[in-house]
């Protein structure tokens, strides 16, 4: 069955004639899934338990499987659940909207087009976890979006929808846009939440510092995506256990998916996840439409820069369980790989942001490395020491290596030098976001790595020598 | 004051749970919960684990008088915690003992509490690899100036370096270039390329001193340490950060380019600026001191000091100091006839005829020879406070380093200063006609040169000159607390003691040991000849210092009740 597209967060926003304003979220049923959330009446389970109306909606979105959208995948309600509610301390909702990284752009169309669906569902995420003062955390360039996120809170606000008594449930709720000052590592919800509250984003080291428990303020907080607040709206418009029947198991609901790079047809789909391959979305007519004309596929960078490449023509093999239980071991092409977060994962990458960069046979993969590594060492926050060091020494490497000035060891020279930054020896991912490239770059490619160094080592001999014989 | 520091001393410790961990396979048994760097109970963390262990764990940022930060990733192990089955209780293998899950990363000692039963491995090859990787990025872009460095010899890059360095780089890129000789305040130079970015210094100055002074600016490899523009880094715990700072980026202005560290004699004693009795080392060479550095002492300042004290010591070597005995005609010059022609002054005075002003600057030891004396003289004692200003933190706004034990050994009035008056009447009515002058210019405390020309007799010791000495019969050149041993009792009641580092100029001689001779010459008893036998004469004698030995002071001193009896 070819895949399609399935709009679910992006239902209406391209729909011609669809804005950005209240009216028209609510001439498509705006808010009401908040109406009927803050309606709900304590519920008493089969054994006796009453449930209130937050527990009901927590236990829908763990029900939902909703993984994040931010990068990590990590389980949505797993989240809430772990928040401490027993602290006595106010309990914030930040919405991480700092789409930052390089490929992304999906959260952005949410926020431009249709940003009353990001409130009602930080508003219903707002209730369910007794939060009373919410952050959406907008990267600053994002300067309309900005605007447009303000206007659409003043008219929530005056609709009744923010501020007191939010439909006369006795619910009062207040959200603050805070714009960014484009750093990357603002993305990194510890590096957000410092910055939320005004200092350079230095990410917290983790313990103590988990933001379920000593998050915004010292106070137990919950950093969601743009996309991910967004499902909650949905979870409880569907009920979690219909949510979970999108999608595929473990892997539930639609994502977004950025594609970019050297295809015919670059753009955001949103599909149910796993339900596409990444052969379809590269070369299926309704997703990428294929490569330019006369071009070969070279590879794939799946998940945001931050995520290990994919070489054309890669067998990955993917651990399953047979109908009988037993373990399958299934190798297949990279290409046929199913675009959820287990797959890619089990493939030695990760799904990250959504964000699949498609890079053809006329790329010199090492100026592409060069490029991404660039952007990492200026984006290094500086905190930590393999990391801070790590990134600019790559990326001055690759900058040699792409001026003439390579050396035939240059390959396993940046291999070393990346192997020393992830694996949890650095505070935050961003360890692992700026080695993981140079590793699978590196590793994958590395007869173009060592050639381009080898040919720059001959030809400095060779001039050498020339000018030794004049 | 003395009631906190009471109960500082005295409190019972709370029952202690406990969590037993295996540090390299030795078994040991730490508190679940130890103090932080503000004294709060906190889980205990591997670090300290591993200390408890004999396990030295390498790290820059870490220090236990500070918020962690864990930034240098130097301290990070490898550990593992007992595997649980699904009863959640702990799975053991056939022998009995624990199945022990290993972490797939790393955690960073300093931060990451221990857990019971958890094991860590801080000398496995791959803690050696990170740590290789740690200090060889963090070696990259250091200029290695050792040469011309003044942390060298005491520096943790090199240190580590020894165990976990390479000797030849793998690094062919261009360095970082930063500002070098970065003018941050009136006391301290930044070389920021030799940083390493650990943020020791941004803390220390914003936690503990409260001065948000310092600060990191720009971006990842190009971090710089600076202050808000326009700003000094000037507070009076700035040389603190010279200590703390692991290399040396962090340099004093006093110190830099005067002395390799390699040849300083280091010596214990105790700073002599205030009443808080910071314990310091003075590195000195060639009987000349080159700086104070604070010596770590829980109970009195911690491992810092401030930069008033630090400084106060240029003084000692200054060229105008005391530096011949006089007596009362030119030919009388060495100490043993001046000696001889006070002691023939002083044994027929009258009581009520003599009067002294001590020094709560003087020792212990000094003070309790000076009450001897004014008991054999029939003299009234007195010493003159010094008032300035005082903190939260470690400056005490009483100048003198002695003032407690000065009232403890009854030589201070009432309050001190409080006879002075009497002292300016006697004279000027002619019933004081011998006046006795510790450490202090008396002219400008309302005895002034008029009223001491009506003397028979005034006698002056000190090191510096000034109006009083001037003005004296009798010279008696004395010793800085730096050239000479004894004890000063700190305004909590804390015993401490002094250590010489470098001699005296000239025929300056220690107020101990002169005020020995000076009673034996009057009363024909001799006193100890040594300051341990002075201590412990003075401690059998004195409530005040009953059941102190100088042997039992050792390097921290001892606190004692300040109001005896009670």
């Amino acid at each position: 069955m070819p895949a399609v597209e399935h709009r679910l967060i992006l239902k209406h926003a391209d729909t011609p004639g669809y804005t950005p304003d209240l009216a028209c979220y609510q001439r498509h049923g705006g808010y009401d899934v908040l109406k009927k959330a803050l309606a709900l009446a304590p519920k008493t389970t089969p054994d006796g338990k009453t449930l209130s109306p937050q527990e009901q909606l927590r236990q829908e979105v763990t029900t939902s499987g909703l993984r994040g959208r931010g990068g990590a995948g990590f389980s949505c309600g797993m989240k809430w659940s772990l928040v401490d509610r027993k602290s006595g301390k106010p309990i914030y909702l930040v919405c991480n909207a700092d789409e930052s990284e390089p490929g992304t752009f999906k959260d952005r169309q949410i926020i431009y087009k249709d940003p009353h669906q990001l409130l009602e569902g930080m508003i219903i995420s707002s209730f369910a976890n007794d939060v009373r003062l919410a952050y959406i955390y907008i990267r600053g360039e994002f300067v309309e979006g900005a605007k447009i996120l303000n206007r659409a809170i003043a008219e929530a606000r005056a609709a009744g929808f923010l501020g007191r008594n939010i439909l006369a449930a006795g619910f009062d709720l207040e959200i603050h846009v805070h714009r960014g000052a484009g750093a990357y590592i603002c993305g990194e919800e510890t590096g957000l939440i410092e910055s939320l509250e005004g200092k350079r984003p230095y990410p917290r080291i983790k313990p103590p510092y988990f933001p379920a428990v000593l998050g915004l303020y010292q106070c137990p907080t919950i950093v969601n995506n743009v996309e991910t607040l967004c499902h909650v709206k949905h979870i409880v418009a569907m009920g979690g256990a219909e949510y979970a029947k999108l999608g595929t198991p473990n892997n539930t609901g639609t994502r977004i998916v950025c594609l970019s790079g050297q295809v015919q047809r670059p753009g955001y789909f949103e599909v149910e996840v796993g339900k596409a391959t990444l052969r379809e979305i590269i070369f299926d007519p309704a997703f990428g439409g294929g490569l330019r004309d006369g071009r070969k596929l070279k590879t794939i960078i799946p998940g945001g820069v931050s995520s290990k490449v994919f070489k054309a023509g890669e067998k990955v093999k993917l651990k399953g369980r047979g109908p009988d239980g037993k373990e399958t071991v299934n190798e297949l092409d990279v290409l046929d790989l199913p675009y959820d977060f287990t797959s890619l994962m089990a493939a030695g990458s990760m799904s990250g942001s959504g964000a699949v960069i498609v890079l053809d046979d006329s790329t010199d993969i090492v100026a592409a490395l060069a490029n991404i590594s660039t952007f990492f060492a200026h984006e290094s926050c500086g905190q930590c020491t393999p990391c801070r060091e790590g990134s600019l020494w790559m990326s001055k490497a690759l900058d040699r290596l792409t001026h003439g000035g390579g050396r035939a060891q240059d390959a396993d020279y940046l291999a070393k030098i990346a192997d020393n930054i992830p694996g949890g020896r650095t505070i935050c991912a961003f360890g692992e976001a700026c080695s993981w490239p140079v590793q699978s770059f590196v590793g994958k490619f590395k007869d173009e790595f060592a050639a381009k160094g080898a040919a720059d080592q001959a030809r400095r001999q060779n001039n050498g020598q020339a000018a030794t014989k004049t | 004051m003395s009631e906190a520091a009471t109960a500082k001393v005295f409190k019972p410790a709370p029952p202690v749970d406990r969590i037993t961990v295996k540090v390299d396979g030795q078994v040991v048994v730490v508190p679940k919960l130890s103090p932080d760097w503000q004294g709060k109970l906190v889980p205990t963390t591997m670090i300290q684990a591993c200390e408890a262990a004999g396990v030295t764990i390498p790290h820059y940022c870490y220090h236990p008088q500070l918020p962690v930060a864990g930034n240098c990733r130097m301290c990070l192990v490898e550990f593992g915690t007992p595997a649980l089955g699904p009863d959640r209780k702990p799975v053991t293998n056939p022998d009995g003992s624990a199945v022990i899950n290993k972490s797939p990363r790393p955690a960073i000692a300093c931060a990451t509490p221990v857990s019971p039963g958890m094991e860590i491995y801080a000398n496995t090859p791959g803690v050696k690899a990170m740590r290789q990787g740690v200090l060889e990025f963090l070696l990259i872009n250091h200029p290695l100036d050792c040469p011309i460095c003044d942390q060298a010899g005491e520096c943790k890059l090199q240190e580590y370096s020894v165990e976990y360095g390479q000797s030849a780089t793998r690094f062919v890129e261009a360095k970082v270039h930063k500002p070098k000789a970065v003018d941050l305040g009136p006391r301290i130079m930044l070389d920021d390329e030799r940083c390493i970015l650990c943020t020791r210094c941004i803390r220390f100055t914003r936690d503990f001193v409260g001065d948000d002074a310092l600060g990191i600016v720009n971006r990842g490899s190009y971090n710089t340490i600076a202050t808000y523009p326009g700003h000094k880094f000037d507070n009076n715990y700035t040389l603190n950060t010279v200590d703390l700072c692991p290399v040396g980026a962090l340099t004093s202005k006093d110190f830099r380019f005067e002395m390799r560290v390699w040849f300083l004699r280091e010596t214990k004693s105790v700073c002599p600026s205030c009443g808080t009795g910071c314990n310091l080392l003075i590195g000195s060479r060639e009987n000349r001191i080159y700086r104070y550095t604070p010596r770590d002492n829980p109970a009195v300042n911690g491992p810092w000091m401030c930069d008033a004290g630090r400084l106060d010591y240029k003084w000692i070597a200054r060229d105008d100091r005391l530096k011949d005995a006089r007596g009362s005609r030119p030919e009388v010059r060495t100490w043993r006839d001046v000696l001889a022609e006070l002691a023939g002054r002083l044994r027929p005075a009258t009581a009520g005829s003599v009067a002294i002003v001590a020094s709560a600057r003087l020792t212990n030891e000094e003070l309790y020879l000076i009450r001897k004396l004014a008991q054999r003289l029939g003299a009234a004692t007195d010493t003159i406070p010094h008032l300035g200003d005082g903190d939260r933190l470690l400056v005490n706004a009483d100048k003198n380093p002695n003032t407690a034990g000065a009232r403890l050994l009854g030589i201070s009035a009432k309050p001190a200063g409080a006879n002075l008056n009497d002292f300016a009447a006697g004279i000027r009515d002619g019933l004081i006609k011998t006046l006795i002058v510790f450490r202090e210019d008396v002219t400008r405390f309302g005895l002034g040169a008029d009223l001491l020309g009506r003397l028979d007799t005034l006698v002056a010791s000190n090191v510096l000159p000034n109006e009083t000495t001037k003005l004296a019969h009798f010279v008696l050149p004395g010793c800085a607390p730096a050239e000479k041993r004894g004890s000063f009792t700190n305004i909590h009641g804390r015993v401490q003691r002094i250590t010489k580092a470098v001699e005296p100029p000239g025929d300056a001689r220690p107020e101990w040991e002169f005020l020995g001779e000076l009673l034996e010459l009057i009363t024909d008893r001799r006193a100890p000849a040594t300051i341990e036998g002075l201590f412990n004469q003075m401690a059998g004698e004195v409530p005040a210092f009953h059941g102190l030995r100088w042997a039992a002071l050792g390097d921290s001193g001892v606190t004692m009740p300040l109001e005896p009896g009670k």
